[in-house]
This record gives structure tokens, sequence and C-alpha cells, in this order.
């Protein structure tokens, strides 16, 4: 690879934006009071949008907030646990990590919706393999390869267990 | 009307949906134009952002024609072809009152640190975003903008977010004239933001990343050096150390965020386990790197909370970290005229444009990086411009 490169003074627009006062230890913002002495610190838009829907909010905050796009409301099992994520702040890992497992389970809830309403979801189309097999072929076949080992692989793994009975080496340790 | 619709990591399909109603007086409704795959979508595409619902539409960045409008909107109309900046914000709170467009405290009622962003999962907000033929836009006397006579509708576009992006992260890495600029990651924002380096006067940008491609197109489109971290060079720092005289970068930007790749431990923790917000690679090489006393400039996106940082460098040495969404509405009358001066030329970055209907196999394209492409747009057979 080649780095010879133009004289950057000749680009267009070179420094047009270069200003010496900018030094990023001070915040560039204008005079202010601060936040308690500002007497336009609580001020909100004039409507709010009603709230007839269920929506989640932060602890962090006293309200809704004047509008919100609460597209997709909880729901099951996820939005039970996406109301428990949302008794913590967002300091807490009480509130990230339940969100994140209640993703997992939004995402079987979504199958379980499709084929409710008689859809089963076509997979290979919503992953895009169609577009890995035109540009990425050789990649693509490895990693179904290496799947479709590791599911043969699982399959007989179990299989084989299920024919002899387990028997726990120190019996009795567990008594 | 059809929509992107996320069924689950790295699945996801256009469907019918009903179309978006007007919920709060000052609503718009727009007909999207364009629309944008932008690399932080990436993040919701393989399930790193929590609380990303099954059923949501993503897209912050798009283009549209006003449609409806709520009773107080008064700044656009109907017909009007705007663009959209990807931040929700009332344009009245305190923080919208400093220009903090993208931290407006009216727009997200699920997260205190950061605004409502269009599309962007509930930890944003909630709202549906603008991969769909149809879109709700709040606030429409703030953000959406009526796109110039004259400018290009792909230009238009990449300024809800791209741009913006870019620029906003070099001007918060405090670029004094002659200064050198090291950016990691060469996607559109890095790329962008190496080209703004310039409008602030930097005597040298390096960009660095993993793809051939896209360190080619960078040098070209922004006239950086360009590296590949896994061929020319064993340790990214100790490469930025030698090429500053062992010194480090004046300012280093962050446009990688939590999907970085070069490094197995941040890979397993951060983007595997989940045990972190997602890998923070490229942030630990931008605080190494820098020299002492000088500024990082984060705008790659990071998950909420719990991320793996060596902030005990950060104290040492002195840095300033200067990190935000960017606030598009304030930097947008300056960016126009930039576009318009052919100062900078965003449609350039655009490599590919994919109908709606084919939304799965753009997301796949972009996330593994197939067919060198850039920046994809998806586009709406049914809007005619
Ligand atoms: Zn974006
Ligand atoms: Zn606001």
């Amino acid at each position: 690879m080649e780095n010879t490169l133009k004289d950057p003074q000749t680009l267009p627009g070179w420094g047009i934006d270069a200003n010496s006062e900018n030094d990023p230890t001070y915040p560039m913002r204008e005079p202010r009071l601060n936040v308690s002495q500002d007497p336009d610190n609580k001020h909100r838009p004039a409507s709010l949008q009603p709230v007839d829907i269920e929506v989640l909010k932060t602890i962090e905050r006293p309200n809704v907030s004047a509008v919100f796009g609460e597209s997709s409301p909880p729901v099951g099992l996820s939005g039970m646990i996406r109301r428990f994520a949302f008794k913590y702040s967002e300091s807490h890992y009480g509130h990230w990590l339940p969100l994140l497992l209640a993703d997992r389970v939004n995402v079987v809830e979504g199958i379980v919706e499709d084929l409710a309403h008689g859809k089963v979801p076509n997979i290979f189309a919503e992953k895009g393999y169609a577009v890995e097999w035109k540009h990425n072929r050789s990649a693509f076949v490895t990693k179904m390869a290496t799947i479709a080992v590791l599911t043969v692989g699982t399959v007989l793994l179990f299989t084989s267990g299920n024919k002899k009975s387990y028997k726990p080496k120190r019996r009795g340790y567990y008594r | 009307m059809l929509a992107m619709d996320y069924r689950g990591p790295k699945r996801v399909r256009a469907t019918q949906k009903p179309m978006p109603e007007i919920k709060h007086p000052q609503d718009a409704i727009v007909r999207v134009t364009r629309s944008c795959i932008c690399g932080s979508d990436l993040h919701l595409y393989n399930g790193n952002v929590p609380d990303t619902r099954v059923g949501m539409t993503f897209g912050h960045e798009f283009t549209g024609i006003v449609e409806e409008v709520g009773p107080d909107v008064t700044k656009i109309k109907v017909g009007d072809h705007v663009l959209v900046p990807f931040n929700v914000a009332c344009g009245e709170c305190h923080f919208c009152k400093q220009g903090m467009f993208g931290n407006c405290h009216e727009s997200n009622t699920q997260a205190s640190a950061v605004g409502g962003i269009f599309g962007y999962s509930h930890t944003a907000g909630g709202y549906n975003g603008g991969q769909a033929e149809y879109a709700r836009v709040p606030y429409a006397n703030v953000g959406p903008t009526v796109i110039p006579e004259g400018m290009d509708p792909d230009d238009a576009v990449l300024l809800t977010d791209v741009v913006p992006t870019g620029y906003q992260a070099a001007e918060m890495a405090g670029i004094q004239p002659g200064d050198t600029v090291v950016v990691f990651g060469a996607g559109p924002v890095g790329i962008m933001a190496a080209r703004c380096c310039w409008l602030f006067g930097a005597g040298r940008v390096i960009i660095i990343d993993k793809e051939d491609y896209r360190l080619e197109f960078a040098r070209n489109y922004a006239n950086c050096e360009a590296y590949n971290f896994e061929k020319d060079m064993d340790d990214p720092v100790v490469f930025i150390k030698k090429a500053t005289d062992f010194m480090g970068a004046d300012c280093v930007i962050d446009a990688v965020g939590a999907e970085a790749a070069g490094n197995a431990m941040q890979t397993i923790t951060g983007r595997k386990l989940l045990l972190q917000a997602g890998s923070t690679t490229a942030l630990h090489w931008a605080i190494n790197s820098v020299k002492k006393g000088g500024v990082v400039s984060i705008v790659g996106v990071y998950g909420p909370t719990d991320n793996l940082v060596p902030i005990g460098n950060v104290l040492n040495k002195g840095l300033t970290i200067r990190a935000n969404q960017a606030s598009v509405k304030r930097l947008l009358p300056r960016l126009i005229e930039h576009v318009q001066n052919g100062v900078i030329n965003p449609k350039a970055l655009i490599t590919h444009r994919i109908p709606l209907e084919e939304v799965a196999d753009g997301y796949r394209m972009f996330s593994a990086k197939l067919d060198s492409c850039i920046k994809p747009l998806i586009v709406f057979p049914s809007a005619n411009i």
C-alpha cells in the first residue's frame, strides 16, 4: 500500500474551521447558570404525548418524557423481565443484564408469534445468507459445514449417552 | 406499509406493518425517500444493545417527503422534502438550549444518559426508524430540515448522521493547526472524520483499520495515511508511538465502538459472552496511543455501563476525553455550506443501493463487509426521487 499524499494545504477547505481558542479542556458552551439556578431548567414542551400504552420508565427521571416511541410495548415473559429490569437504575447490573436476557427470550417469542400466525420464518432469508453465498462462498461453505459437524456431533453425543444408563462415578458423594 | 423488521440477532426482514400515526401535536409523518444502514445499526443487528425488541424497525438516517403534520407544526409543511437528523430533540429543554440536541431530556423515557434516536432500541426511546416506507417524526419543528434547492438527496441523507458525526469527532478532538491526528476505524464515519480533520487544520492524518478496501477508499477520499493493523504492524500503539517520535499522536478519534476486532480477550468478554458492553479494543488503543495531555474523541457507539476501560492511563497521562452523539441540528448550517461549496462530498461514500425488500441481504452484506461495501443506501421503488 502506498501512502503518498497531496499537500493537505491544497485540499479544499484546509484549516477553514480551525480555531486556536478551541481548547477542548474547556467545554464549548454559552455562558449559563447551573442547573438549579436556571429558572428554565424544568421547562417542558407545551403538550405531552398521552400515555395510552405501557411505557417502561427509567427511575432516573421523575416523569415520562414529553414524547416517546414505545414502538413495541413489553409483552409476555420478556415483558415481565423488562418490567423487573426497570426497577433498577441505569448504573446497576440489575437493569442491563435482565434486559439482555429479555431480548433473547423475545427472539423465541417472535418465532412462536410467527408460527401462531401460520407463518414459518424463513431464517435463511432473514439472515441474508443468499448474499453471503454470492460474495463469500468459500467462507460460507466452511461456516455451514462447521455448524453441520457440530450439530451431528452433538446429536451423536446425546444419543450415545442415552444408550448406557448413567452411573455417577462417586456414588454416595452427593447424599 | 413495508418496513424493516428486527427478529433477533442477525435476523431481519421486510414486513407489512401498520402506518405510523400522529401522536403529539408537533409530530409529522414523512414518506421516506432515502434511508441508510449505519455501522451503529450493526450493534443492534448483532444483539449487543440492551432492550432491542423484536418487531422494531431500525433506521436513523433518512430523508422523506412530509405527508401529514400535527396542529403545532409550523416550520415544515406537507410536500416539503426534508432530511431528518438522527436525534429526536425537543429544542426547548435545558440541554437542547445548549445545542446538545443529542442529549435532549424530553425524548427518551427509558434512559437518562442518551436522548431519543430513531430506530435505535428502547434504550434510545423506542422509536421506529426510517427503514420503512413511512416514519413518524416527533418535534417536527426542530429536527427536520428542508433539503436546500439543488442539493442531491444522496448528499442530504448523509447529513443526517455520517457527516455531522465525523465532523463533530474532529471538532471534539480539539485539533490545532499542524496536529497529528489518528483515526481508528475506516467505516463511513471514520473516513468522514479523517476528511474533516483537515478542515480544522490538521498537519497529518492517519487512519487505521483491518480491511484493505476501506483503507484504500479512505486514502483516496480523505487524502490521509492508511494502515492495516493486521498487516502493517504488530501493535498499533507501538506503531503510532514510532510514527510520532515516540511521543504519541496529538489527538486520537475512536470511530469504531463496541464491535472492535483485534483483541481476542475483548472479543470473548465483550462480543461473545457480553460480560462488558461490547469490545473496547479501539478505545484501549486510542487512550494508549495519544500523547500525554492529548485528546481522545469518541464517537464510536458503546453500550451502556460496564466497559473495561484503562481509566488509570487517562488519569496518569492527563488526557481530555470528549465524547458524544453528534448534535446534528447544531452543525447542519455549517455542513450544508460545506457540501454546497464542494468542500465535502458525502454521496461519494455510497457504494450500494438496496431495495427495502432485500433489507436482510443489505444487513448481511454490510456486517460481513462483502463486495467492498462502504455505505449501503436503502432505496424505495415507490419514492420516485
Ligand atoms: Zn448512523
Ligand atoms: Zn430537548
